[in-house]
């Protein structure tokens, strides 16, 4: 008899720290989705304001060109006729020697605005 | 029904919409920027292209007396081309930042277009009439062989089709290591701003190879960098104050008149945050995406992620108004994290009299917030309520529940149709909103 009382008060006692969570959950959304993006990357830093992201910021439309790899490239390709290296078109960074084909053709728009018909 | 912006009879109509209606839209066709003119007679767009096309309003009086004046194309030029900096090995894009016009003085319009890098001076006059009879050119513009001239002859100015023509005046270059994000002409008529992200310049519009450096938060050591500026404006009538706002929410009021260089600031606005809701997100979605004084001179608005605040210069402890814009999104906060919807930088703007409030949101929806009846209204612009002169209908979003008839659940939202750019006319109740590469024009109905 006492044993199921005690199952009684144990299940009470579960709902009512439910009932607590689920209110910690109602007074902060933020906080949900917060422990949302944590669990989905758990290697994310605290400060989400903080130096690296801003640096990354600042750093938009960087862009890794050398030269001298480029003009390497340019005389091998002389030689060798290179075909392979136009189907990969990703970023040109440094651990790529970049050749004329994969350097992004930056041409201004010759094309009037589609506003102005 | 009640509308927002001016008494009870106020409803918004549909008047025009400008761009292809086609689905695939071009990068280049991405509109970066709208502004009205200090009459509101002309109208700019900007375009990731780096192309500026400006719109006129028609003069009333012609015989349709239901339409009021529709805006047309005035004149359409490329601003800025895309660079690449070998030194640094940046690719500086096109795409128009900021567009000001300057007050009119002449018969000649002039307009301030920036890019990442790079402010010009754009002058847009008309020319409708020609010369004709002159000495030593025939009408074809050949030379006249000059032993054949015989008699003078004073050439005559002939009417001809009207041309407006845009030529760049100024070229402001080389002043901004980092994006510029901001420029904003000064009170005096003489000089203007332009911030980036550490520094903010003053100009002369006259002077092109110098600029004065009015502010610096650059730290010395680059790994305590804390915040950025991501706008600035000069106050409307005192040519000597300035703002610009961060990325942590706070506004620096700056008096030019206290020291040359403003990096201490006279007035500092920061609204108080609770550190117990602080979140991962909470420095992120309090970022200032813009910055406007208004009309008057006594007030300025902010935007952050999910509201728009409203704060007395007087005042610098906490906005005197605050309006939710899309509160519904802050349980979404994950998702436009991943997504990067979270740094999207959403524009506000004022009406003519600075009784109401405009700015944009997701779904290609817009809000309005009337200051005086803290009533408030969602509109969309779309092509299926494109009918001339059609009233918009209210739009409401469901967070949860039961969704009525005409509502539509934040997870049905189309977070790539987004409302950057708004503009409202300086005197008239008609705005136009720029909805990705279509730019739409919505007026008052006319009782």
């Amino acid at each position: 008899m006492s044993s199921e009382v005690e199952k009684v008060k144990t299940i009470e006692d579960a709902s009512a720290e439910e009932q607590r969570e689920m209110e910690d959950k109602v007074v902060s959304p933020e906080k949900v989705e917060e422990a949302k993006l944590k669990a989905r990357y758990p290697h994310l830093g605290a400060k989400p304001g903080g130096s690296d992201f801003l640096r990354k910021r600042l750093q938009k439309g960087q862009k890794y060109f050398d030269s001298g790899d480029y003009n390497m490239a340019k005389a091998k390709m002389k030689n060798k006729q290179l075909l392979s290296a136009a189907a990969d078109k990703t970023e040109v960074t440094g651990d790529h020697i970049p050749t004329p084909q994969d350097l992004p053709q930056r041409k201004p728009s010759l094309v009037a605005s589609k506003l102005a018909v | 029904m009640a509308g927002v912006g001016g008494g009870n009879d106020f409803q918004w109509c549909f008047s025009q919409v400008k761009g292809a209606i086609d689905e695939d839209v071009a990068e280049a066709d991405i509109i970066s920027t709208v502004e009205f003119n200090y009459s509101g007679d002309l109208l700019a767009t900007g375009d990731k292209g780096g192309r500026v096309v400006i719109f006129q309003r028609e003069q009333e009086g012609n015989n349709r007396s239901h339409s009021r004046g529709e805006y047309n194309v005035y004149s359409t030029f490329q601003s800025h081309e895309p660079e690449f900096d070998y030194l640094k090995s940046l690719e500086i894009e096109e795409k128009i930042n900021k567009i000001r016009w300057l007050p009119q003085q002449n018969a000649a319009h002039f307009l301030l277009s920036t890019n990442d890098k790079t402010i010009k001076l754009w002058k847009i006059s008309e020319r409708d009439k020609r010369a004709e009879g002159y000495n030593l050119k025939d009408e074809n513009g050949r030379l006249r062989d000059p032993f054949r001239i015989t008699s003078l002859r004073v050439p005559v100015l002939k009417p001809m089709d009207l041309m407006v023509e845009a030529s760049p005046r100024r070229i402001f270059a080389n002043a901004h290591t980092y994006h510029i994000n901001s420029i904003s002409v000064n009170s005096d008529h003489e000089t203007y701003l332009s911030a980036d992200d550490l520094r903010i310049n003053l100009w002369h519009l006259e002077i092109t190879d110098r600029s004065f450096n009015i502010v610096d938060i650059k730290p010395a050591n680059m790994e305590e960098l804390t915040e950025v500026i991501t706008a600035a404006e000069c106050h409307p009538n005192q040519c000597n104050v300035f703002v610009y706002s961060s990325s942590k929410g706070t506004i620096r009021l700056c008096d030019m008149r206290a020291s040359a260089l403003c990096d201490r600031h006279s007035k500092f606005f920061e609204e108080p945050e609770d550190p117990s809701s602080r979140s991962f997100f909470s420095e992120i979605i309090s970022s200032i995406s813009d910055v406007k004084f208004s009309h008057s001179g006594r007030y300025m608005m902010t935007r952050d992620y999910l509201s728009v605040k409203v704060w007395d210069l007087n005042m610098e402890s906490r906005p005197v108004e605050t309006y939710q814009v899309h509160e519904y999104l802050r349980s979404k906060l994950c998702s436009l994290y991943e997504n990067d919807c979270i740094f999207d930088k959403f524009e506000c703007c004022w009406n003519g009299s600075d009784n109401a409030i405009m700015t944009g949101s997701y779904n290609n929806f817009f809000r309005m917030f009337d200051r005086n009846t803290r009533r408030d209204i969602t509109l969309e612009a779309s092509r299926e309520s494109s009918k001339p002169r059609a009233i918009l209908k209210p739009r409401k979003v469901c967070t949860g529940g039961k969704r009525k008839k005409d509502e539509i659940s934040v997870d049905s939202l189309d977070f790539n149709k987004k409302i950057l750019h708004t503009a409202w006319h300086p005197k008239e109740n008609i705005i136009a909103v720029a909805a990705t590469n279509n730019l739409y024009i919505f007026q008052d109905k006319i009782n």
